[in-house]
C-alpha cells in the first residue's frame, strides 16, 4: 500500500480520486485472496504439465491423447526434462467429409528445469490411457538423509 | 501441415442438465465428428479414462458420451499444476437416423472413437395411380 505524505498532497485535487484508488485497493486484496491455494498456472506451451515431489523421486504428468508411445521421446540434460513428440489425427480418407474439427495435429516440445538434481540412471516413462508418467529417482546427494541424534 | 505445433486448447467444463449431486469436474472434451457413406464417426479426446469408465448413449436422437476416471493419487507436494484431471461428458443432437443395435465405441491411446452406422433408408415406394 503506497503511503501518501502529507505534503505531497497537490493543493487542489478531485476527491473521487480517492475513492478509485481505495476501490483499486480493495479489489487487489480481494482478488488476492480468491486465489490463495489454487496455484494453478496456465500452460503456454503444450502438453500441460503436474509435477509432484516425493522425498525420494519427482513424478511429472501430462495429459496427451492419441499419441503413441513410438512418437514420443523423453529426454533428460541436467536437470532439463524434455518431452517431445507428435499427433497425427488426420484421415486419409478423402471420401469422408468432417462436421466438427476440434482435435488437432501436429508437433510438439517442452522443457522443464527440475528444482532438484536427479538420477540419470533412474528414470521411467509409462503411457497409459493418453496419460504420460515420468518418474524421476532424485540424486543421491538430493534425497534427504535422516540423521540420528546420539544422547551422551 | 505436419510441421504444426500443437497449442494448449483450454478445457472447457461440460454443461450438464441439472447439477451433479458430488461436487466433481466434468470437462467437454475436444471432438472431430466425421461421416462417410456408411456411419458417423465421433473422435473424443479422453485422457485417463479406462474402457469400464466409457458411458455411450444414444436416446432420442441425443448422443451422450460420458468417460468417468479415477484420479491417479500422487503423494507429496505438487510443485507445479498445469491442468486439473476430471471426467468427461459431453451430448450432441444427432440428425441421421443411426442403427442402435450397431453402435460401437472403440479406446486407444485416450481417444474414444464411436461409430454409429446409419440406418439403411427406407426404399422409395411407388404408387402406381391407376385410371379408373
Amino acid at each position: 500500500m503506497a503511503f501518501i505524505r502529507f505534503t505531497d498532497r497537490p493543493a487542489f485535487r478531485n476527491p473521487w480520486v480517492e475513492f478509485e484508488r481505495i476501490r483499486q485497493g480493495l479489489d487487489e486484496l480481494s482478488r488476492s485472496y480468491a486465489e490463495k491455494g489454487k496455484a494453478q498456472i496456465r500452460a503456454n506451451v503444450y502438453p500441460p504439465l503436474n509435477i509432484y515431489e516425493e522425498a525420494d523421486k519427482m513424478v511429472v504428468t501430462a495429459e496427451i491423447p492419441g499419441v503413441k508411445p513410438e512418437d514420443l521421446e523423453i529426454s533428460l540434460e541436467g536437470e532439463t526434462l524434455s518431452i517431445q513428440g507428435k499427433r497425427d489425427s488426420r484421415q486419409d480418407d478423402f471420401t469422408i467429409s468432417y462436421h466438427r474439427r476440434e482435435i488437432e495435429s501436429g508437433n510438439f516440445s517442452r522443457a522443464v528445469s527440475l528444482p532438484v538434481k536427479v538420477d540419470v540412471e533412474k528414470i521411467s516413462a509409462k503411457l497409459a490411457n493418453g496419460i504420460l508418467t515420468v518418474t524421476l529417482m532424485k540424486a543421491a546427494e538430493a534425497t534427504p538423509r535422516q540423521i540420528r541424534v546420539n544422547a551422551d | 501441415m505436419s510441421k504444426q505445433e500443437l497449442k494448449v486448447q483450454e478445457k472447457q467444463s461440460a454443461r450438464a442438465q441439472g447439477e451433479h449431486t458430488k461436487n466433481e469436474i466434468y470437462y467437454a472434451p475436444q471432438v472431430d465428428i466425421y461421416e462417410t457413406e456408411q456411419e458417423v464417426v465421433v473422435v473424443a479426446d479422453v485422457p485417463g479414462v479406462l474402457p469400464e469408465g466409457v458411458d455411450v448413449s444414444l436416446e432420442d436422437n441425443v448422443l451422450t458420451i460420458q468417460g468417468r476416471r479415477d484420479v491417479e493419487q500422487h503423494g507429496g507436494r505438487m510443485v507445479l499444476e498445469e491442468y486439473e484431471p476430471g471426467h468427461y461428458l459431453r451430448r450432441f443432437t444427432v440428425a441421421e437416423t443411426i442403427d442402435q443395435e450397431r453402435i460401437e465405441a472403440s479406446l486407444a491411446d485416450g481417444v474414444l472413437r464411436v461409430r454409429l452406422p446409419k440406418a439403411a433408408p427406407a426404399q422409395p415406394k411407388k404408387i402406381a395411380v391407376k385410371i379408373g
